[in-house]
């Protein structure tokens, strides 16, 4: 984070900062101490309707490991050796107590890992609802749509339960409102990354998403509305550098420090990263049936992964379609070590790319890697091929 | 091609093993069939073992590839390691499947599988039963274009949940797969230009349902003491044909004489080791790279595996049988894939209660867990599955790790050197109960 920041910016980014790397959780702990009998529902990577939960005037909180700041010590005894590390951890949380304050928690088909979650969660921490969203993995089916929309019906209910009151349509209208300024913001947020990527760096702008992930939704609209009225006044200089899209993201996380050392050589101008929050592009309409509204965004209005099949969605033309919205010359094709989605689609995107001739790095990474050197050395040595070709 | 059609009483050498058999030769006859398939270029369907949609795809004559079967058969042909290295060379990480890297080696190579030569796809059904078959005919969409179909089975939401048919929650499901069947038959129209007849639909759920009355019958006839068939060895051949014979006459037949072998097994106490001292039920598949010393592992200690889970899912969900209505067909298919589809998964994220069940059921003495790396479906919740057992129930249980088709993940001295403790422990175990039995 080389800007230099003026007012209250450097005062939300450190807070934020703090925020994404906590694993004891501090926003969630206050919350509920604010609001006794408060509930709070967990969720997996990658996206989950946190409308429903917001609605029922509960606190989403989306569990994605904790990196490096947390040994899988329990957690090891309970699951294979060939598993991711953000599984791991996450179900470190949960052993170790941290997330304690979790009412009930949801984990979605985006690969068989997640998918065994819920009972590893259901068999261990008794008392909180474990359950699988099932996201329609056929999203061309004609029916998907209206299945998805019982699906989430269901949730509701299970929710409502939960909360021990019903949760109305105008609730739900309203949360879809809050969720859509959030996203309104995110997408502004990404434009300053696109367009003036020396004025907002990936780091920077990861961590003010991220905080949204264990806060109100309105809270943090107004840090990224604080944040957002600040950045145009920063003084970054413009520099001449290799502007690269990071893909790869998009459930387990790369450390911050990863980010950072790939900043140092290039402009990251796009990514996947905590791509759930960013998943539907568009406003989720607030008439009609919002259950239905929410369940035709997820299939209609939506941007692409690794853990979605779409036939409308080629995956290898949308990360072409990614690179030149916006402008980059190179791509980073980062997969997490034992993540048979990212692994597989990094080898779909590198032959696309070096048919198309387009510079690309092959990275892999664990959330909770500590050394960097190697990468580094690949990172400049990438960006000096780049620059001197 | 036809089963042996006799039923009159046979030789005893004529009717034990002929399971085995007549596996091994319809199996063979099927990838010659697929040989001439792939020189003459017929249309071809790729389905995987859970939830072929068989019952659809041989309505139209498709040929059936699956492509676990032919990494397997890679694997116990001790090649896999080549195909591997292909896909590995070709860019993809240590860290995939290796099913689905021994499989993409196979089409580097042409499709020049040990056992033939493998056609093209048309088209590829993918269930959700397994989230890598999603990503893995992905591959083949690459490769050859060909149209991909992802048929969604949604399961069980979590531990003790439940839907019943006729209840709103199961008919919002099934609802959902019934339109997903009716676009597949629209997608085998329009890749093999030929009409959908319902009645050959309901001709193959007939053959199914026999099929799978016998099939159940055939698993449980292993609750016998002395069990008549290994479910880890034996229930492969059986499982495979189950799979590739499924909605067919062929398959049908074998399966009764199947169970007519079994049968007659059990009434004469034959079984499948000198003294079946321990009876174990499987979790994982077997490591078929060393399929044989994997085996003999544990029947060096006279342990027979009576049941497997493995049998369960990978069997295409028929070991509870299955009665299609075919009188209304596709809803009827549509549930059952439901039911059965649903089922399968749970013996995979959720199945600590029905693990219990078995072990009772099948006098099981102890559950061996065989974690894989290329399987992250079937071993990620081993583990704790097997903590929970041994708390809750007070299973005794062994876990191993090795993989199906990778050689390279196998260590004979580990897995020697913790199957002998196990059986150690279990055989002082059962000495105790014995002991304590006695007064």
């Amino acid at each position: 984070m080389a800007v230099a920041v003026r007012s209250e910016l450097g005062a939300i980014l450190e807070r934020c900062a703090g925020l994404a790397e906590d694993v004891t959780y501090p926003s969630v702990r206050r919350w509920r101490e604010d609001h006794p009998g408060g509930h709070a529902v967990g969720h997996f990577q990658v996206y989950f309707p946190e409308e429903l939960i917001h609605a029922a005037g509960m606190l989403p909180v989306t569990l994605m490991g904790a990196g490096s700041r947390l040994e899988a010590k329990q957690a090891d005894s309970h699951i294979g050796s060939f598993i991711c590390s953000i599984c791991r951890t996450s179900l470190e949380l949960g052993f170790s107590g941290r997330v304690g304050f979790l009412d009930a928690f949801y984990t979605t088909p985006i690969c068989d890992v997640a998918r065994n979650l819920a009972g590893i969660w259901g068999r261990n921490f008794k008392g909180m609802t474990a359950e699988i969203l099932y996201l329609p993995q056929n999203a061309n089916a004609k029916q998907a749509v209206p299945y998805l929309r019982n699906e989430y019906a269901r949730v509701l209910a299970e929710l409502e339960r939960i909360a021990g009151r019903p949760i109305e349509e105008a609730d739900l209208r309203r949360s879809i409102g809050v969720y859509n300024e959030n996203r309104r913001l995110l997408r502004e947020l990404y434009r300053f990354k696109r367009e003036t990527p020396w004025l907002l760096s990936t780091t920077e702008a990861y961590v003010l998403a991220k905080a949204g992930t264990v806060m109100p939704r309105e809270d943090h609209n107004e840090i990224l509305r604080t944040a957002l009225a600040e950045i145009p006044n920063r003084d970054g200089r413009r520099q001449d550098r290799v502007r690269v899209v990071f893909e790869g993201g998009f459930c387990e996380q790369p450390p911050l420090d990863m980010l950072q050392l790939i900043e140092e050589a290039c402009y990251i101008v796009d990514d996947d990263l905590l791509i759930g929050m960013r998943w539907i592009v568009d406003d989720v309409p607030e008439t009609g049936d919002p259950l239905f509204a929410l369940a035709e965004s997820y299939l209609e209005r939506s941007t692409y992964s690794s853990v979605q099949h779409d036939d409308r969605k080629p995956k290898e033309e949308m990360l072409l379609r990614r690179l030149a919205e916006s402008g980059a010359q190179a791509v980073i094709l980062a997969a997490a070590k034992m993540c048979e989605p990212g692994l597989d689609e990094q080898v779909a995107y590198s032959k696309t790319l070096e048919e198309k001739k387009i510079p690309f790095l092959l990275l892999d990474f664990e959330e909770k890697m500590t050394a960097f050197e190697r990468m580094r050395m690949e990172v400049e040595t990438f960006v000096e091929s780049i620059l001197f070709d | 091609m036809s089963v042996k059609q006799a039923h009159a009483p046979q030789l005893e050498g004529e009717l034990v093993g002929r399971g085995r058999r007549d596996g091994n030769r319809l199996f063979k006859e099927w990838y010659a069939e697929l040989d001439a398939a792939a020189a003459a270029g017929d249309p071809t369907a790729y389905v995987f073992v859970m939830g072929s949609a068989a019952e659809v795809l041989k309505a139209f004559d498709l040929n059936l590839v699956f492509p676990e079967i032919n990494s397997l058969q890679m694997a116990v042909r001790k090649v896999s390691l080549d195909y591997l290295n292909k896909a590995e060379d070709y860019g993809y990480s240590t860290d995939v499947c290796g099913y689905v890297k021994a499989d993409v080696g196979m089409h580097l190579d042409a499709r020049k599988h040990p056992n033939g030569r493998i056609p093209k796809p048309s088209i590829v059904v993918a269930t959700n039963m397994c989230n890598t078959y999603v990503k893995w005919v992905e591959i083949w969409q690459r490769m050859y274009g060909c149209k991909v179909f992802v048929l969604d089975i949604p399961g069980q939401r979590g531990i003790g949940w439940s839907t019943e048919p006729g209840s709103e929650q199961f008919e919002n499901d099934r609802r959902y797969v019934q339109s997903q069947l009716e676009e597949l038959i629209e997608a085998c129209v329009a890749v093999t230009g030929r009409p959908f007849k319902i009645e050959r639909l309901q001709e193959n759920l007939a053959h199914v349902n026999r099929m799978a009355a016998d099939w159940k019958a055939v698993l449980r006839l292993n609750q016998n003491i002395p069990a008549p068939f290994n479910a880890m060895a034996d229930g492969l051949t059986y499982m495979g044909v189950l799979s590739a014979y499924r909605g067919t006459e062929t398959g049908a037949r074998y399966m009764a004489e199947l169970r007519e072998e079994m049968e007659h097994k059990v009434r004469l106490g034959i079984g499948t080791i000198a003294e079946e001292r321990f009876r174990l039920h499987g979790v994982g598949p077997a490591c078929y790279p060393y399929f044989r010393r994997f085996l003999e592992l544990f029947q060096d200690w006279g342990a027979v595996f009576v049941s497997t889970e493995y049998l369960a899912y990978a069997g295409g969900g028929l070991d509870l049988g299955i009665q299609f209505d075919v009188e209304r067909p596709l809803e009827s298919l549509a549930e059952q894939l439901l039911i059965t589809g649903r089922r399968s998964m749970s013996n995979m994220f959720f199945s600590q209660d029905q693990l219990a069940d078995t072990v009772r059921d099948w006098k099981a003495d102890g559950i061996v867990y065989h974690s894989v790396k290329s399987c992250r479906t079937v071993s990620t919740g081993m583990a704790d599955s097997r903590e929970y057992l041994t708390r809750i129930k007070d299973v005794p249980s062994l876990f191993v790790e090795s993989d199906l088709v990778d050689p390279r993940i196998w260590s004979e001295a580990q897995f020697k050197n913790r199957i002998d403790a196990y059986f150690e422990a279990l055989g002082a175990r059962k000495s105790a109960a014995l002991v304590a039995a006695k007064g």
